[in-house]
């Protein structure tokens, strides 16, 4: 029995304070990434936007939050009330997950598996499901016409995500996301994949359901799309698993293109910085290019959306795969371990 | 190993369990809701023996595609179930000899299957052991040169009944206007705009 103990309690004892200190510390990037989000939205429309609660409305997010988790929760009486529940569940437990392969420095990573970015593909493609089971089990016109929007456009746009991360991992010659990073000690990817980078990064747009792509939730269309019926608390967690799963988004985008925790330049005064801070540097410019897009590019029709992901990023990055497979191998640089 | 016996033990049930309600749910929606979880289950059991890639390719390809596109057809079928089940012990008897057939024949298969001495070694000789390299590179090493033909023509038989899907769906209404981009793009202003003199109380 000590050794049942011994073997198993203390890395489970380990692991749960790891994943607990990384869910705070995630949950208090979230609040004030939500907070900048609101204020660059506002600055390039020359409002203010929140500044009332706290200085300069830092503390807006956590006055919602108690807001939110004080308000009644309404089910609506033809929901079917177990997966309308689960559904915001689903969508948070999956945005959170998500992060527990993710390196934030050097050997600074809750589980270094072998096929990470396998991982992180497969958690963000199962975040259609909190979208669909939403607007299904609200039983509501305007859930539904949204869910299935949501479910086609995240499928689509996750066909040409894993081209993109197939041209990575092919340059980098492993799956384990730090293997990708460390990789990037010559050159960042976001060099000799720049078409790569920008598919990617519109990409992450419409599988995050951020605008110009967010038809899933088009409020002059479907009023507020999967999340009509939802309110309080529930409400709350779609947000929170948006927001977690945009910056899980934008850590992507850092891993694969623009080195994760490495310095830009490798001398002096930059690398005696931390890792985890360029790491965040990188992930919240990733983020202001985010915020920025959303609050200048107009919401595209659905069309245009089908075509953008079908006929234009497919064919480019199943181009771009052959063209970086032909590269490696002509010129024999095909990475070894 | 006593860890891994309970977590082999807890998502083996839980497989068992959900596969068990994907048929006996009243309800199509939580039948494939389910489904789902039987798939995560068998995954998290992928990843007890090691096999770390088959186990996420699981997910990925079965429950981040597949499912999704069950999901989507039964949740816009619009069949009344109450209904299919109304007849359910007129096709009993039916329903029961083709099981009971079934079964019988499996059996039969199965209780003459004798291993081939060859084939343990096939099956050895592939792939390394699970330490010296990882299974993504193992798998790899098999597909891509072993059996390299026969993966291309798994493909081509995919390929082949995509477009055959498409041909078959695919209509083009004649009096339907579309958006060719192309022709937007090389739009100039000579094509595009046109001035006209308007005399005053004469109009166009």
């Amino acid at each position: 029995m000590t050794d049942f103990l011994v073997g198993y309690g203390i890395p489970l004892a380990i692991i749960v304070a790891q994943s607990l200190a990384l869910i705070v510390a995630l949950l208090l990037v979230t609040a004030y990434v939500l907070l900048a989000d609101r204020k660059i939205w506002a600055a390039v429309q020359l409002r203010r936007g929140p500044n009332v609660v706290g200085a300069f409305g830092l503390l807006q997010s956590f006055a919602d939050l108690l807001k939110f988790v004080f308000k009644e929760i309404v089910i609506p009486a033809g929901a079917n009330k177990g997966i309308f529940l689960l559904a915001p569940l689903v969508t948070v437990t999956l945005a959170l997950s998500g992060w527990a392969v993710i390196p934030l420095d050097a050997r600074m990573v809750i589980a270094d598996i072998n096929v990470g970015i396998l991982y992180i593909f497969a958690i963000s493609s199962l975040g259609v499901y909190g979208v669909i089971m939403a607007g299904w089990a609200s039983n509501s016109k305007y859930p539904f016409l949204s869910a299935l929007r949501a479910a086609a456009q995240m499928v689509s746009y996750e066909v040409s995500i894993g081209f993109v991360i197939v041209c990575v991992l092919m340059t980098a010659g492993s799956l384990n996301l730090s293997a990708i990073v460390e990789a990037q000690r010559t050159v960042w990817y976001f060099i000799p994949h720049l078409p790569m980078f920008v598919i990617f990064f519109i990409s992450a747009l419409a599988e995050t359901n951020r605008p110009p792509f967010d038809l899933a939730e088009a409020e002059s269309e479907l009023v507020a799309g999967f999340m009509v019926e939802y309110s309080s608390t529930a409400y709350m967690m779609f947000m929170l698993g948006e927001y977690v799963s945009i910056l899980l988004m934008c850590a992507m985008t850092t891993i694969l293109f623009l080195g994760g925790w490495l310095p830009p330049i490798d001398i002096a005064p930059f690398n005696m910085v931390p890792g985890v801070i360029w790491f965040l540097l990188k992930v919240f410019l990733v983020f202001f290019m985010f915020a920025m897009v959303k609050a200048f590019v107009p919401r595209y029709r659905y069309d245009q959306l089908m075509r953008l992901g079908w006929k234009v990023f497919l064919p480019i990055s199943l181009f771009w795969v052959v063209l970086t497979a032909g590269v490696l191998v002509g010129f024999d640089i095909v990475p070894q371990h | 190993m006593i860890g891994t016996a309970i977590a082999f033990y807890l998502f083996a049930a839980i497989t068992v369990a959900a596969g068990f309600m994907v048929i006996s749910a009243r309800n199509p929606v939580h039948s494939v809701l389910f489904l789902i979880l039987a798939f995560f289950n068998a995954a998290a059991l992928f990843v007890l023996l090691g096999a770390e890639f088959l186990a996420l390719i699981l997910v990925i390809v079965y429950v981040g595609a597949v499912a999704v596109l069950f999901l989507f057809v039964v949740m816009m079928l619009d069949v009344d179930f109450l209904e299919l089940r109304e007849g359910f012990l007129q096709y009993l008897p039916v329903g029961a000899l083709v099981g009971i057939i079934l079964l019988i024949e499996l059996l039969l298969v199965l209780g003459s299957w004798v291993i081939a001495p060859e084939a343990a070694g096939v099956a050895a000789s592939p792939t390394p052991a699970i330490t010296a390299v990882d299974n993504t590179r193992a798998l790899g090493q098999v597909v891509y040169t072993q059996y390299v033909y026969l993966f291309q023509a798994a493909g081509l038989i995919l390929l082949v009944a995509m477009i055959g899907a498409i041909v078959l769906t695919l209509r083009h209404k004649p009096n339907v206007k579309r958006q060719v981009i192309a022709h937007q793009v090389a739009r100039t202003r000579e094509t595009g705009v046109e001035l006209k003199k308007v005399e005053p109380g004469q109009g166009l």
